[in-house]
């Protein structure tokens, strides 16, 4: 069976959600050969193994954490060479983004962004993407060389599949535009505690509505209630309330949960791009003509400061 | 000596219309109206800031679209850019990033540059590895999705707001950069603004220009081909119930009948 290339998101060896995502993408199109880059292979490739990696390509040196993208893409190339693969997967994050777009034009293939779903096809790999702020869905594929496919969080369900995942070096050897880009210095972003953004079941995301950053307390306790990763809109990042790194919609995350509640949102387009595939949308505004009760599943019109304590105070009580 | 900065600019349909794609499966331009994506402002604004802070610099911006994408040159221009680049060829119809890649890495080696600008993503494609894809071809650094950022000793320095960590990132001249919408709100085109670009100086170039064969371009040149678009159905509206003292609890109600709670 062909083999199909996974580039790995991991910290320090802890594989991320989508990437074991991924695997399960890859299962459908063929044998899934993991790359792992950086320290903490080891902790990552019994991971992989246990979602249907045969084997884990590993390569560490310096360059990988002090210079950005560049050393990467020449691994993932020398990866690319040594396995001949039938496509190759990378998780739709930002540097990853870059590092596949850069080999899809290296190895002269054609490159898809942002899928939320890749199936088998007659003539290889079929993507579908959700464009225009989610208003078209589409499906594509790619026409010339080794599918090249970056895919969203969320797009597939992590499955248990064992398979040998056996451990193999991997020969990089930089080229001279490896060591152009420097990271000077680097600061990991604190946990919170509470689930990824991207990741999460359920978002409870704040906006202009909430009128300063001591009330997106509301916000977080509405998430802790209900075990949510906690979002915001650009106009509530903007007035420096919430980190960039909470944002959601067309510059800031995409986000597919299977509950999403916008309290004190209006639901402007770009933010709408963000959030609009999730499964269930709740609405808590005051104003009754807020574009955002036209997506929503169940919407209450009302003030926020009286709706989220009220509604906090209820889920605490059902949940015992 | 002047530091020569290009700056990438896209025409694109307004975000807020009704976008859709044309029978040949690519995006419609005629439906909705077209503008200089919001996100190049950003693009616009820093590279007109670090002109400003040099001793002595050059803006050039440069597009690939249809005839009517210099009305994003001209707005360009009129918030304070020296001259333009237009790219224009009816073979480019359909161009995937790739492609696009390809033109614009050939218009900026024709203008000539020291520091490549562009936005985070276009707020068509939406893809934002454009960029990346330059430094690939120009064969030099690249240091993206920028939110702050600075030009000094033939070095730029700046910082990435990255999804697990935030990193200061520094490279050497000649480089490609993007920036975020979190760089610095862009300036407004003054009347004065306005009437100046008028008057200054849009280069017009086809492929054969910068030497590029139609097989490399355009939808039969593309890398990827789109089989289907179909229009999301639109969300059904739910049920929408005015607070009056029960909103929280009937919200609770609607969660656990969904069985969330
Ligand atoms: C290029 C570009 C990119 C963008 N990217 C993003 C993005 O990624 N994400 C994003 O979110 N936006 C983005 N925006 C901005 C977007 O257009 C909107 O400006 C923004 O989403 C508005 O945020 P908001 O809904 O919080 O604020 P508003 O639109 O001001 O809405 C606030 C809402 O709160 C309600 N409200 C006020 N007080 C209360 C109360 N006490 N109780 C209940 N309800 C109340 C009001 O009725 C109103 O509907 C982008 C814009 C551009 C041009
Ligand atoms: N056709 C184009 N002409 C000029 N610049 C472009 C074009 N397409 C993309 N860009 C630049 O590349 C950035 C990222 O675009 P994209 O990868 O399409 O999201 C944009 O913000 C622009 O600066």
């Amino acid at each position: 069976m062909a083999e199909v290339l996974v580039y790995t998101d991991h910290l320090d060896g802890a594989v991320r959600k989508p990437t074991l995502e991924l695997l399960t993408l890859a299962r459908r199109l063929g044998d899934p050969v993991a790359v792992v880059l950086g320290a903490g292979a080891e902790t990552a490739a019994p991971v992989l193994a246990e979602h249907g990696a045969v084997r884990v390509l590993t390569a560490d040196a310096p360059e990988f954490a002090d210079y950005l993208v560049v050393p990467k893409v020449d691994a993932l190339e020398a990866a690319y060479r040594a396995v001949s693969p039938a496509a190759v997967l990378v998780p739709s994050s930002g540097e990853a983004k870059e590092i596949a777009a850069r080999l899809a034009v290296r190895i002269g293939s054609g490159l898809i962004t942002d899928a939320v779903d890749v199936t088998a096809g007659e003539s290889g790999p079929v993507a579908t993407q959700s464009v225009f702020a989610a208003a078209f869905t589409t499906t594509s594929r790619v026409a010339k060389g080794t599918p090249v496919i970056t895919v969203k969080p969320n797009s597939a369900a992590v499955e248990p599949a064992p398979a040998a995942g056996t451990v193999e070096p991997l020969d990089v050897t930089f080229g001279p535009l490896a060591t152009g880009t420097r990271v000077v210095s680097r600061s990991p972003r604190e946990s919170t505690g509470r689930p990824e953004l991207t990741e999460a079941a359920i978002v409870v995301s704040g906006g202009r509505g909430l009128n300063g950053a001591e009330n997106f307390a509301l916000i977080e306790a509405l998430a802790d209630t209900l075990g949510a990763a906690v979002g915001a809109s650009r106009a509530a990042v903007d007035a420096d309330w919430y980190p960039h790194s909470h944002q959601v919609g067309q510059t800031g995350k995409t986000v597919s949960p299977q509950l999403y509640i916008a309290v004190g949102i209006s639901g402007a387009i770009q933010h709408r791009a963000g959030m609009q595939t999730s499964k269930t949308i709740v609405a808590v505004n005051k104003d009754a003509e807020a574009p955002i009760f036209e997506l929503a599943d169940y919407g209450v019109v009302g003030d926020l400061f009286d709706v989220v304590p009220a509604l906090t105070d209820e889920v605490k009580a059902r949940k015992g | 000596m002047s530091l020569r900065i290009v700056v990438c600019v896209k025409y694109v349909p307004d975000a807020t219309g009704d976008r859709r794609f044309a029978d040949d499966l690519t995006t419609d331009r005629d439906s909705v109206d077209g503008l200089l994506s919001e996100l190049d402002e950003y693009a616009v604004e820093q590279a007109l800031r670090i002109s400003e802070d040099a001793e002595e610099a050059e803006v050039t911006v440069v597009t690939v679209g249809p005839e009517d994408a210099t009305d994003a040159l001209r707005k360009a221009l009129s918030m304070g850019a020296d001259k333009a680049v237009h790219v224009e060829d009816d073979d480019l119809h359909g161009t995937d990033v790739v492609g696009t890649s390809l033109v614009l890495a050939k218009a900026i080696e024709h203008a000539g540059y020291d520091l490549v600008v562009c936005g985070m993503a276009s707020t068509d494609g939406g893809m934002g590895v454009l960029p990346a894809l330059l430094a690939e071809r120009l064969g030099v650094p690249q240091v993206t999705l920028l939110s702050e950022l600075s030009v000094a000793d033939g070095k730029v320095t700046g910082r990435r707001d990255g999804d697990a960590a935030t990193e200061r990132l520094q490279a050497e001249l000649p480089a490609v950069i993007s920036v975020t919408d979190q760089s610095g709100e862009a300036r407004y085109p003054s009347f004065k603004g306005i009437m100046a670009a008028k008057k200054k100086p849009v280069e017009t170039l086809d492929l054969e220009d910068l030497g590029i064969e139609a097989e490399e371009v355009g939808l039969a040149g593309a890398w990827t081909a789109v089989e289907s678009a179909a229009e999301r159905p639109a969300r059904t509206k739910g049920e929408i119930v005015t607070d009056e003292g029960d909103g929280g609890k009937r919200l609770a109600a609607f969660l656990a009948e969904r069985k969330f709670i």
